[in-house]
């Protein structure tokens, strides 16, 4: 036996594993219950999301961005119309009242993605209940998302140019009651784990990564802002008018798993903020651009209106053709930047798309911020990071 | 005309002391069977109940067919045996494991004497299966042979996750039946006995000693609440339980030491659980909370200490995160042993001095 002494064990962590949120395979090299080397495999959920983009008219893509960050669609959607819009020069043309409803839908997706995030953390963890509290509340927000796009998961609601529809009768004060909720919630969830000294010992200290690697590997989002880094692009390189909204940018400098875990809350508090805030706004009016070359037409012109029909039948069968050229629009989604690189050849679908995912970025982090710590620690890093392998993989 | 009873033996009668022997038996093993299967019901709806949840509601009145609609599934299931494993050792571990469980429960005393009148003789019967001068010995090493099943399914399970699973319940169960072990020592210092029954009858007797304030027996929960804490603690690192169920942690090592069991196998390792959770609850009880003793009929008061006992584990498992290896080992060698060996320390002085 002693002449053993030097040898590592390799496990195969995933891609069927409890806890790798999804199909991420980690190969570990172990030395007792101590990771000597962490390599992350990806790609067992490839769907070619950004090759079957260029075959699809850019109306016909949304749908496809529903998929990526499955647990916040929202988000995926407002950073594609938000880049389609850029590259055809439309993006001031956007009514008020779609730019209110798209920030309220994509915040409280980031309550949603935080929510997930949170209940699969601590289940990781051993905390059984946080998860069941969180699915609680995410319910509600799953509800809102079928309320106003039909859809429970796959929401597909924004459109280049405007909305689907305008929300239901009664919304409004349904979302208003939820966000108000959100405070006592999340104090609940702070009284089941920030004190509890289990908790504590698990996640003080470990998967730290410095301000320096972070910014080095590209990690963005609240796992950037938990190592001191103040960067959000919602107030630094605003959209959908986040300029008119006041709010917090929880930062904290302890660089380890508590700390994004305490970032990530005072985001879900911020988020209920700027949902409040935005119903205080929210006023009647259009839901959708007056371009009609871009825009689908009401239901109502386009049977007794000539040139609604002819728009309509153009946009339905061949899209709209934006000028050649080529963009990146980046929104902070909830897992950190998420960007598209659009180039347009001038036909009615992009000539390439470049899905810039937050969580692929993020992932690089794992190998450093796991090898040398125990095999435990390698479930809370990978959850600490919230990636989703729908993202990742693409 | 009042008759002192007659203690049964073998010698004297044969057909009656065997007789009694088994029917007691019999009732502790049914019994402990009946509440595995509804300690998991009861885990389920309580645990359901905490995480807004309504647990099982399905299966016969709000559920409560499910222990045995759950067992018949497993029953029927397809027993893999792995190819790759040491069968022998495979089939043997889920045995292993809950044999010693069960055999635990024979030295607990869980009632007074009954008495009977058998040929007009008066014989009196204590409701034990066996009050073994050693008692707590006995039980300290049916814990220690519990291990072996744990590693052994480990081992031959012939699978990484398996195997880290073992280990760490082999170093956990190890270093916490030190502590628990220690932590008892203190107990016999004051019973000055081994025997569960002698340990009891010393907690009838009033509050240390005290006529006056005779309506408080002298639990040992009073006198050495710190050795209650350690063993408590060490109990549930010992059968496994939330925080410290390391060896089978779900989301690290898939199932641990049984993620190759299927069907009836898997099904003893949490019958094993559930039945270590019982006996464990049910030395507490002897131990500490003074047995059967208290305001209710003998068995009575009994069985409402091990259930406070056992809804108090599964509220820790419906609240706490799960603790890390090296933690683990931390808190079991660096606190909870020295803690032990200052409570028998100051136990010693204190008897030296007052007694």
């Amino acid at each position: 036996m002693a002449a053993n002494t030097n040898e590592t064990m390799t496990i195969n962590m995933g891609p069927q594993h409890p806890s790798t949120h999804g199909v991420l395979q980690l190969i570990l090299e172990l030395d007792g219950e101590i990771v000597v080397k962490a390599t992350p495999h990806i790609g067992f959920l490839h769907r070619g999301i950004e090759k079957l983009s260029e075959h699809r008219t850019y109306h016909q893509i949304i749908p496809l961005t529903d998929r990526l960050d499955y647990l916040a669609p929202m988000s995926n959607n407002l950073g594609y119309v938000l880049a389609v819009e850029k590259l055809l020069g439309i993006t001031d043309e956007i009514p008020e009242r779609v730019q209110r409803i798209r920030v309220i839908m994509t915040e409280l997706t980031r309550l949603k993605s935080h929510l997930v995030w949170l209940a699969c953390h601590a289940l990781d963890i051993g905390a059984m209940t946080v998860f069941l509290y969180c699915f609680r509340e995410r319910e509600c927000i799953t509800d809102i998302y079928e309320k106003v796009s039909g859809a429970r998961m796959t929401s597909n609601y924004f459109r280049v140019g405007g909305l689907a529809d305008d929300l239901p009768d009664g919304l409004e004060g349904e979302i208003r009651t939820f966000a108000e909720s959100i405070p006592a919630h999340v104090e609940e969830y702070e009284g089941l784990l920030t004190g509890n000294r289990i908790w504590q010992k698990r996640t003080v200290g470990v998967g730290e990564i410095s301000a320096e690697a972070a910014i080095d590997i590209g990690i963005t989002g609240p796992a950037l802002r938990a190592s001191g880094v103040d960067w959000d692009l919602r107030r630094d390189n605003p959209y959908c008018g986040y300029e008119d909204y006041e709010f917090e940018v929880p930062v904290r400098t302890g660089c380890d798993t508590f700390d994004r875990y305490r970032v990530r809350l005072d985001e879900m508090l911020q988020s209920a903020q700027i949902i409040l805030q935005a119903l205080d706004k929210l006023k009647p009016g259009p839901t959708l651009a007056d371009c009609p070359k871009i825009v689908l037409p009401p239901k109502k012109d386009v049977v007794n209106n000539i040139e609604s029909l002819i728009h309509h039948f153009k946009i339905v069968t061949a899209g709209f053709e934006p000028e050649p050229g080529e963009i990146y629009q980046s929104v902070e989604a909830p897992k950190g930047e998420l960007g598209y690189y659009l180039i347009s050849d001038g036909s009615s679908h992009p000539f390439r798309m470049k899905i810039r995912p937050p969580s692929f970025v993020n992932l690089q982090g794992l190998p450093q911020m796991v090898e040398g710590k125990l095999l435990a620690d390698v479930v809370a890093v990978i959850g600490t990071l919230d990636i989703v392998l729908g993202e990742i993989d693409r | 005309m009042v008759m002192t009873p007659e203690v049964l033996t073998l010698s004297e009668t044969p057909w009656l002391f065997t007789g009694v022997m088994l029917v007691k038996i019999a009732v502790a093993f049914v019994v402990t069977i009946l509440i595995v299967a509804y300690a998991t019901y009861a885990e389920r709806k309580i645990i359901g109940r905490m995480q807004t949840r309504m647990g099982p509601t399905m299966t016969g009145p709000k559920g409560l067919l499910q222990p045995i609609a759950d067992g018949l599934k497993l029953f029927f299931k397809e027993d893999i045996i792995p190819s790759q494993s040491h069968w022998f050792a495979f089939i043997l571990a889920p045995m292993m494991i809950l044999a010693p469980a069960f055999i635990s429960i024979s030295v607990i005393p869980f009632g007074g004497d009954l008495e009977f009148s058998y040929e007009g003789i008066l014989y009196a019967v204590p409701m034990q299966i066996a009050d073994l001068n050693i008692g707590v010995l006995f039980i300290v090493a049916m814990a220690g042979l519990g291990v072996y099943g744990i590693v052994l399914a480990g081992l031959a399970s012939n699978s990484k996750y398996a195997l880290l699973g073992g280990i760490r319940s082999t170093a956990q169960m190890i270093s916490y039946e030190l502590a628990v072990g220690l932590s008892i020592v203190a107990i016999f210092m004051l019973s000055e006995t081994l025997s569960l029954r002698g340990i009891v009858a010393a907690q009838q007797l009033p509050l240390w000693g005290m006529e006056s304030f005779s309506f408080i027996p002298n639990w040992y929960i009073f006198c050495q609440p710190l050795a209650f804490g350690l063993f408590v603690i060490g109990s549930m690192a010992e059968i496994n339980r939330t925080p410290f169920d390391l060896p089978e942690a779900e989301t690290e090592l898939v199932s641990g030491f049984c993620t190759e069991y299927s069907a009836m196998k898997y099904a003893l390792f949490f019958m094993a659980e559930y039945a270590n959770m019982i006996t464990v609850s049910a030395i507490a009880t002897t131990l500490f909370l003074g047995g059967w003793g208290g305001p209710f009929y003998g068995w009575i008061n009994f069985l409402l200490k091990v259930f406070s006992f056992m809804f108090f584990f599964i509220w820790i498992r419906a609240t706490f995160p799960r603790l890390r290896y090296d933690q683990l080992m931390f808190l079991g060698w660096k606190i909870m042993l020295p803690l032990a060996l200052a409570n028998i320390v100051i136990t010693g002085i204190s008897i030296l001095i007052w007694l």
